[in-house]
């Protein structure tokens, strides 16, 4: 087992589907009266959160709790110019209270490596900068293979401002090593032109979600921020929603069993309409609850043995 | 499955081998410990076999599958993984989280056997029983075993035994079963014989 | 004043012969020298060069003399092989006066390790908004000549075309830090497959390309000179090309970090290889090497920039841009253009001197000359350990590199200011 979950580039597709398996095991314990484990007792979790994201950290909260870890909540206000305590410095104190892991939301891409190399704990990404968030991404995977019971072979249409998106970049990565085909959408100036040779050789970009819906299996539809149109990444909310929002119409398109996912929050009216989000094809609440199960596996399986 | 996980002590000698139970003999033990089973639960009513992976799962499906055979009852079989409440967890590697799987009518109220291969220091039946407590609330629970090797180190006894073997800590035992090994067959390992 | 006699030295790789330096020029040259009461120092298996001249050093005093001082900096650069540096403008406060430049002038002559020359900023504070008063830089006593924003772009294209104008009055010459601001807003690195990767803001090329681009034909148009800092681009080595074909008065320098170095360092995210503009493809570095041999890049500047600890121990976005240079310099020349001497010295001294218009350096040790000189031993090879540094930071990309060759002495003016690797003071 690896000792940080910094990138999906880390995860072979064995690392991988491990994760999911034990995350199918800790599923059960949802169901149960007592949702809880012993398998972390004594182990120390910080979730050190320098964005605010209460789901993101309640989920990896829940998780720790339910391997009955004990967990400290570690919240820095403030932005990068009023950064105050460095971040090396924050990596010392957390080292000096024995956290055995450091589960980190950070704004600047690459944080958790540089955090990685301060601390003795194992270090979970769970989302730096506009690079990867591979908690997500693993959930999403565990939910496309819930519902449509299978990785390999999967048409993923990931649609939207690819560019500053962490999840899309996770997904690229654990998708195309789990043998699921992936095709990016979005307008041209948020698809980076080199994405498939940075990422996954197999993913594919296309401009037109009309063409893509037919044949995909599951389309993740990835929040867009209103402000990029100020950045003239598109014109306006209308336009965007447009062409490349997932309309009751659009959605009627797609295949007999294909999914529509969204990692939240999401933007009604913008890049989704209600219809969707509330219709049976969606697995937005699922995906919630499976969150706090693949968690609860990638924190049982970086620490539950001496993996030092 | 043997705990601590039945390993080679290491020697300079070639260690000796010894057969403890043939195949006939593990077919024997487990239409006995059947029978016992019978006895001891009325019929085995209201009773639930639940094995311990790895070896306890195929254990517990032969012996509801005698019971079956003698009486006509079908008993329910499931499987409880304890992984997770292991106290060694912190000594080894990452250990694989493996399926629990509690029978459609759940626990509560039944009489639960568990079954596993050996009964060595009872670590792994009390993690068995901690793991219990969180699925659900017998009545109560008893514990079959194919072999008890002695060396205990909590109070904790096995209510049918396949065969006592008197070991020292320097040896192993190693349960090999057809479902997993593609054989049945208990054997004695190391020591200075 | 102590007078030295360089026995059994090759000047420029030629036949071994004795070099006698004394009153502050090489006073006589030839096999069997004798000079009493001179110190002679072994120049066996030794190459002499003239003294290198760096274009672009930021040494930033005042302001943040933790992280190096014109001492410091001015020891690193002896230790380096250099005898004369071009300091950067953006201190703090600004080097937009003549009072500022003054300071730096004087503390330089106070370090006496090289001649600190400095530069001065283009616009008022780097702002970008009206012009220093440039005159009264170039009538300080510091005698400035190069003008330049770096750190920031001179992006006004009317501003930098009255810079250009404006600086013919006094032979000055404008040093542009070509980057496109509305290109490289939030820019952390080298926009491509790394970038795209790494979820790092790009910086790309045409951001540089077309600021070169439209300069070059701005110093056609008023008929004067200009530098480019830092080219770090094949295609702006494309557009100087053509420049220079056309007969344009534009000289170029290239770092000794983007001739080495790739994009592919970010993947650790250590910010120690955050620089700016940032390192490049493998294919710009081929074509930065291909050029500097061809001269189509004039020089090779260390574009030298000291950081504390605490502005590179930190997160990739907030950490500066900028690494070490000075002490690495020759090595790195020497490891991508092999032992050609008169090729070093001319991209590494001589055009450097001359564009700086620093009339005592960039000469070839020979009778007469001003004794601004270095000794190298070519066959040395040393792992470069940060901690050992005379800069007072340690931001080196080459930490624990084993790099080629060694600078044994230097010598500024005929007074030693490097003998047996070792800053005299």
């Amino acid at each position: 087992m690896i000792r940080h979950l910094l990138s999906c580039a880390d995860l072979d597709a064995g690392t991988a589907l491990e994760i999911l398996d034990t995350a199918a095991e800790m599923a059960t314990v949802a169901g149960r009266e007592v949702k809880k484990l012993p398998a972390l007792r004594g182990r120390t979790v910080v979730n050190l959160f320098y964005e605010d994201s209460t789901r993101t950290r309640i989920s990896f909260e829940a998780a720790a709790k339910r391997l009955s870890a004990d967990v400290i909540n570690f919240s820095v206000k403030g932005s990068s110019v009023a950064k105050g305590e460095s971040l090396k410095d924050t990596a010392l104190t957390l080292q000096a209270m024995g956290a055995d892991a450091v589960v980190v939301r950070h704004p600047a891409s690459g944080a958790p490596y540089q955090l990685a190399d301060w601390v003795d704990g194992s270090v979970v990404n769970a989302g730096d900068g506009t690079h990867e968030h591979p908690t997500q991404a693993l959930l999403d995977a565990y939910t496309m293979r819930s519902r449509l019971g299978r990785l390999a072979g999967l048409s993923v249409a990931v649609v939207g401002d690819v560019l500053h998106s962490r999840v899309a970049r996770s997904n690229v990565l654990l998708l195309s090593t789990l043998g699921a085909k992936v095709t990016l959408v979005g307008p041209p100036p948020l698809i980076p032109v080199d994405i498939a040779a940075a990422l996954a050789p197999g993913a594919a970009v296309c401009y037109d979600l009309d063409s893509v819906l037919p044949q995909s299996d599951v389309v993740m539809m990835l929040r867009v921020q209103r402000e990029r149109m100020n950045d003239s990444y598109f014109p306006s909310a209308r336009e965007y929603a447009r062409r490349y929002g997932l309309d009751g119409s659009r959605m009627r398109r797609l295949p007999e069993h294909a999914i529509v996912m969204h990692p939240g929050p999401m933007n009604r009216g913008m890049e989704i309409t209600s219809e969707v989000a509330d219709s049976p094809r969606s697995t937005i609440v699922e995906q919630v609850a499976n969150g706090v199960s693949v968690r609860m596996a990638v924190l049982y399986l970086l620490l539950g043995g001496n993996n030092r | 499955m043997a705990y601590p996980p039945a390993a080679h002590s290491p020697t300079t000698r070639q260690p000796s081998v010894k057969v403890i139970l043939t195949s006939a003999d593990v077919q024997r033990v487990v239409d006995r410990i059947a029978h016992q089973i019978l006895e001891k639960t009325q019929g085995a009513r209201q009773t639930v076999l639940l094995g311990i992976p790895t070896r306890g799962v195929p254990l517990a499906r032969r012996l509801a599958a005698r019971i079956s055979a003698f009486e006509g009852v079908d008993v329910p079989v499931g499987v409880l993984d304890i992984t997770l409440y292991r106290d060694d967890l912190r000594q080894h590697g990452t250990r694989a989280v493996g399926p629990t799987d509690v029978p459609a009518g759940g626990i509560d109220g039944r009489r639960v056997v568990l079954v596993d291969d050996v009964l060595f220091s009872g670590r792994t039946v009390r993690a068995a029983l901690d793991a219990l407590n969180d699925v659900g609330r017998p009545a109560s629970v008893q514990l079959a075993v194919l072999v008890d090797r002695g060396h205990r180190e909590l109070p904790i006894r096995a209510d049918y035994v396949g065969k006592n073997i008197p070991t020292a800590l320097a040896e192993s035992v190693r349960v090999t079963l057809a479902e997993p090994d593609g054989v049945d067959e208990v054997r004695l390992y190391g020591g200075d014989r | 004043m102590t007078a030295y006699l360089i026995t059994n030295v090759s000047v420029l790789g030629a036949t071994p012969t004795d070099l006698l330096i004394r009153e502050g020029v090489v006073a006589e040259t030839g096999v069997g020298l004798t000079a009493p009461g001179a110190v002679t120092v072994d120049g066996t298996g030794l190459v002499a060069l003239p003294g290198l001249v760096d274009l672009h050093t930021h040494l930033r005093e005042p302001g943040r003399e933790d992280a190096e001082t014109v001492e410091t900096g001015s020891r690193a650069a002896a230790l380096g092989g250099y005898t004369a540096v071009c300091a950067m403008a953006n201190t703090s406060p600004v080097a937009d006066t003549a009072g500022v430049v003054e300071q730096v002038w004087r503390l330089g002559r106070e370090a006496g390790l090289v001649d600190v020359q400095p530069i001065g900023a283009v616009t008022v504070g780097l702002a970008g908004e009206r012009l220093a008063e440039l005159g009264a830089m170039a009538d300080s006593a510091a005698r400035v000549r190069i003008f330049s924003d770096d750190g920031h772009c001179v992006a006004d294209p009317r501003l930098m075309r009255r810079a250009l104008e404006y600086v013919k009055a006094f032979d000055g010459i404008v040093a542009q830090h070509a980057e496109e601001p509305r290109l490289t807003e939030g820019a952390q690195m080298h926009e491509g497959e790394i970038s795209t990767r790494l979820g790092l803001t790009g910086w790309p090329a045409v951001a540089e390309e077309a600021i070169i681009a439209r300069d070059v034909l701005l110093a056609e148009h008023v008929g004067s000179r200009l530098h480019i800092c830092h080219v770090s681009t094949a295609g702006s080595v494309d557009v100087l090309r053509q420049a220079k074909a056309r007969g344009v008065q534009v000289t170029a320098e290239v770092t000794p970090h983007h001739l080495l170095l790739t994009d592919e360092k970010a993947v650790t995210y250590d910010p120690v290889y955050k620089v700016n503009p940032p390192l490049r493809t493998a294919a710009d570095v081929a074509a930065l090497r291909t050029a500097l041999a061809e001269g189509v890049v004039d020089i090779v500047a260390t574009d030298h920039a000291p950081h504390a600890v605490e502005d590179k121990e930190c997160e990739w976005a907030y950490a500066r841009p900028g690494m070490l240079g000075l002490e690495t310099a020759l090595s790195i020349t020497l490891d991508v253009l092999g032992p050609r001497w008169d090729l070093i010295a001319e991209r590494m001294s001589r055009t450097p001197a001359r564009i700086a218009g620093l009339t005592e350096h960039g000469h070839d040790p020979a009778p007469g000359a001003p004794a601004n000189l270095t000794l190298v031993d070519p066959a040395a090879r040393r792992v470069i350990e940060p901690t050992e540094l005379a800069s007072r930071s340690r931001n080196t990309p080459y930490a624990r590199m084993t790099l080629p060759g060694r600078i044994v002495a230097t010598f500024l003016r005929g007074e030693a200011t490097v003998l047996d690797g070792k800053a005299v003071k």
